[in-house]
């Protein structure tokens, strides 16, 4: 059942909309209800073979010798790949934005590192005769011992899971084993506290379980391309990936796709089109590679578990004047997107809560297990559940209610965050207040009057602190991971350039004038102009030619002029939304 | 022995698009001579509604009915790049790269306009049915058909636009953490009310109730579809499901559905939630997106119900009945909290 509660924050938003906000049908609900639509497992050709991996039983191992031959010999087989036949047999998926290195081969070569993970390929006319050829492969392995817990697997002497990052960890900015954020003094604010806490909380891994498996269908096309019909969440994510691990050029791939049945962040990774087309370049044949649900449940990457330790500073008065985070992600062997998510994290902490000193530490542990990936909310999921318990523990602590806890606490407009960037376009104090409201929780009066309008960036809730740096973590100096302060930035100190705000061409260049989303004249009564969001002054113009999306203006008259150049600088996130004053403001 | 409810909340925010930018994605829309558009993008329909998001942010903006626009993605032959559906970041950022590229599109459709009715393109506006007309005298007025004829046959004009969008990738500072993280967020309160069984530790979730704020709502349907479903993956992650049920011990791993476990249609709560629309200064008419997010306060939420009803703090997910009753135990039996507030105020 879903209610939308139209009074709230109506003044900053113009309702005068054609189709926005309708719940009107979708273009492809009756392909879905009469099965017409087509996913990437609905494209035949004919001679197309099946490709099946022969994975590792091991869980870390050196692999001595691969005998094949009896496999190439079987039935229907046409092909048998090894991780020496593929082009570039080494990529990281983020190597596409220039973040970490390369570390994870499409085919094992000298070792495995999880079990599950993929070593020989095998192209067969039908997909019983890959299965059974897959049995006649004779791998030699040595076993190696193998690490699992994410901080075991810090500790010196553990097995090195992957040897582009020997100290199992992902290694960040070249010169630390984890992401640092620090904001303030924790320490300080630990001293001055009267109830300090600290917690561990696990979570556990889970599996994304699409109703569709991961697979792809490679074809050759003409003139040297092949066309690759492809589960993928990002279309051109896996183009790109594929690109490099076949090295061809970006245009003799043709990816069709954009009907997935269920991803929840597992078909990000690519984990079947680079092999696919690998074999469709070798047999000159279309080649169909799919996970089966053994496959997609062992090894078809998991949500990854995150361990999570919180420690806060409390007031008897419920407010929280410190709090430090530390927490490893599970990786698994390969980095594959936890680098990423890791950061993410980061700029997560400490919750939508002002808290005056913040600090973490982010560690991006590898493990012998099958590699994590993206899931719905990761970097984020896990931290909130450990956050929210833990909230739940300090009102208890402070003998508050937990509703008017979170209120007391939450962020409001014009608070600084520990990333350094002041917060706008906030409602945690109104989604708290409404869910108490539909919930019967009952609310102080107080509570009731609070508003994410009201309160926030006054006085020091605006400001950078003073911050205390250390060295804690310095790759190659294990000495260091209790390391003394190193340097005390002033109040005040930024070292990022502010981002500019996003640029929407069309407005600047030579080409047609944007035009303002239109008002439906005929249908309506003409509507007073809403109070909020009134053309922006040009000093408030948030960059050279950007403007807010069209439904935050009014509708007439367009603009004549492209908008002013840009101001001398824009100070991201300090630009914030009033709906007491009507406009934006500085 | 008994069965004890107990109630517990949470609340969360959420970030909308990869965190640090560098994430763009582009659209391409045309006309046909008949006045009817499609749009051309790589963006991924997981089932979310990707597809049907895009046809009305795209009719919004060109002023037309939504039956005159088709969607056509993903082929990379014919659709502009797109990072992916991934981070939520589907209706934000495709969403504002469609609003350039329709822009653009409206433009040279209201100049093909003004050139047939010899008037200023700045005086017209378009009826969202289909026609176009000077502002405040709707008899003078040309259909969006014979304007694209006009432009094509006679013209000679491209009714197209192409838009991107992209926030700019953030550098992350080393030694404390700051940077430009992404520019939306989403907000939500979830409260959770469960019995829990003290002799056989089973958890059964009795109901949700929810606030969520999530810019403007695009269309409300598919925010119901991915706030329900979404909440039962919550419920499945707090209390029931993982491929590693003694981790970091990786054995016994699930092989199939019958081994991993799940709920089933009988678990399911009822569930009730209320959106609340604070515009995103730089989302598609202020939109953000629910994608992601919808799953994050059940999990904490269960966990704080279950400690009300019984006393027992679960910190290791998934909350199963022996973690539980190992508490209970260690306890000294169950120790319920207090009651909060009473029955619910579902409208």
């Amino acid at each position: 059942m879903l209610e939308l509660r139209k009074d709230l924050f109506a003044d900053e938003r113009d309702d005068n909309l054609n189709v926005i906000g309708k719940g009107v049908q979708r273009q492809d609900m009756p392909g879905h209800v009469t099965a017409r639509t087509r996913f990437f497992d609905d494209h035949a050709f004919d001679g197309m073979l099946h490709l099946k991996v022969v994975r590792s039983p091991h869980h870390h191992a050196r692999i001595r010798s691969i005998d094949t031959s009896a496999a190439e010999r079987a039935p229907g087989v046409k092909r048998v790949l090894r991780g020496a036949d593929v082009p570039v047999n080494k990529n990281t998926l983020l190597s596409l934005i220039n973040f970490g290195k390369d570390d994870e081969p499409s085919l094992a070569v000298s070792k495995v590192s999880y079990k599950g993970e993929p070593v020989i390929a095998i192209l067969a006319d039908s997909e019983a005769q890959a299965l059974a050829a897959r049995k006649l492969v004779r791998i030699d392995y040595d076993p190696l011992p193998a690490v699992f817990d994410v901080e075991e697997t810090l500790k010196p002497g553990a097995p090195v899971v992957n040897e582009t990052y020997p100290g199992n960890y992902f290694e960040y900015h070249e010169r630390f084993d984890h992401q640092k954020l620090r904001f303030g003094d924790v320490e300080r604010g630990f001293a001055s506290a009267d109830i300090v806490m600290e917690h561990r909380y696990q979570m556990s891994p889970i599996e994304h379980a699409p109703t569709e498996t991961n697979g792809s269908i490679a074809a050759p096309e003409q003139n040297g391309r092949y066309v690759v019909h492809s589960c993928a969440q990002g279309l051109f994510f896996a183009l790109g990936t594929t690109a490099k691990i076949v090295d061809v050029e970006s245009n003799q791939l043709h990816f069709i796709g954009g009907t997935v049945g269920g991803g929840f962040g597992g078909k990000v990774d690519s984990l079947t089109e680079p092999l696919a087309v690998l074999g469709a370049m070798l047999t000159g044949r279309p080649v169909r590679f799919v996970l089966d649900r053994e496959e997609e449940m062992l090894y078809g990457s998991p949500r990854g578990a995150e361990r999570i330790y919180i420690k806060d500073g409390l007031m008897r008065d419920g407010r929280i004047v410190a709090r430090h985070i530390r927490s490893y992600f599970d990786a698994g062997a390969y980095t594959r997107l936890s680098s990423y998510a890791a950061i993410k994290c980061t700029a997560h902490v400490p919750g939508p809560y002002w808290i005056p000193n913040v600090a973490s530490d982010i560690y991006v542990s590898y493990t012998n297990r099958c590699p994590s990936t993206a899931m719905r909310g990761f970097g984020v999921t896990a931290v909130d559940f450990a956050l929210e318990v833990q909230m739940d523990r300090l009102a208890e602590a402070a003998s508050m209610d937990p509703m008017e806890f979170r209120i007391l606490n939450a962020y409001r407009d014009g608070d600084m965050k520990p990333h350094r960037r002041a917060a706008k376009n906030t409602a945690l104090v109104e989604c708290v207040q409404v869910a108490a409201e539909k919930a019967n929780w009952p609310l102080s009066e107080q509570a009731k009057r609070a508003s994410s309008l009201i309160g926030g960036g006054a006085g020091e809730r605006a400001q950078i602190p003073a911050t205390q740096l250390d060295a804690r973590g310095q790759i190659g100096r294990p000495d260091t991971r209790s390391g003394p302060v190193t340097q005390v930035l002033p109040a005040g100190t930024s070292r990022i350039a502010p981002s500019k705000q996003p640029v929407m061409e069309g407005a600047r260049d030579g080409r047609a004038t944007p035009t303002q989303v239109p008002r439906y004249e005929p249908q309506r009564p003409t509507a007073p102009p809403p109070p909020a969001y009134q053309p922006a002054p040009p000093p408030y113009q948030p960059a050279s030619s950007y403007s807010p999306a069209p439904g935050h203006q009014p509708a007439s008259p367009p603009p004549a002029s492209p908008p002013p150049a840009a101001p001398a600088q824009t100070q991201h996130g300090a630009v914030r939304f009033s709906s007491v004053f009507g406009t934006r403001r500085r | 022995m008994a069965r004890h409810e107990g109630r517990g909340m949470a609340s969360v925010n959420y970030p909308i698009g990869m965190n640090l930018g560098g994430d763009p994605s582009q659209a391409l829309i045309h006309s046909n001579p008949d006045g009817k558009f499609t749009v051309a993008l790589s963006a991924i329909d997981l089932g979310q509604g990707m597809k049907q998001v895009s046809r009305q942010i795209a009719a919004e903006t060109l002023g037309v009915p939504i039956e005159d626009v088709y969607v056509d993605t993903a082929d990379s032959d014919t659709g502009p790049h797109d990072m992916g559906s991934f981070a939520s970041r589907g209706t934000h950022r495709m969403g504002n790269a469609i609003i350039v590229a329709a822009r653009e599109a409206r433009g040279v459709l209201l100049e093909a306009a003004a050139e047939e009715l010899e008037v200023n393109a700045a005086d017209l506006v378009t009826d969202g049915r289909g026609n176009i007309h000077v502002r405040g005298a709707p008899s003078r007025s040309i259909t969006v058909k014979a304007t694209a004829q006009a432009a094509q046959f006679k013209q000679g004009k491209t009714i197209a636009g192409r838009g991107i969008f992209l926030i700019p990738l953030s550098a992350v500072d080393a030694e404390t953490g700051e940077m430009n993280p992404n520019t939306a967020f989403a907000h939500a309160c979830l409260v959770a009310d469960v019995a829990v069984d003290d002799e056989t530790g089973e958890v059964e979730v009795l109901r949700m109730t929810s606030a969520y704020e999530l810019g403007r709502v695009i269309n409300p349907r598919m925010v119901e579809q991915q706030l329900v479903g979404g909440a039962w993956m919550g419920i499945s992650h707090a209390l029931y499901e993982t491929p590693e049920p003694y981790y970091p011990n990786p054995e016994h791993g699930p092989r199939d559905f019958n081994e991993y476990l799940m709920p089933g249609p009988g678990d399911i709560a009822p569930y009730h939630v209320t959106v609340l629309e604070r515009p995103a200064p730089d989302g598609p008419f202020g939109g953000k997106g629910p994608g992601e997010m919808c799953a994050n306060p059940v999990l904490p939420a269960i966990a704080n119900a279950v400690y009300n009803a019984v006393g027992v703090r679960v910190d290791e997910l998934p909350i199963t009945p022996e973690k539980i009753l190992r508490g209970i135990k260690a306890n000294g039996g169950a120790k319920p909290g207090p009651r909060r507030g009473g029955p619910v105020n579902w409208r």
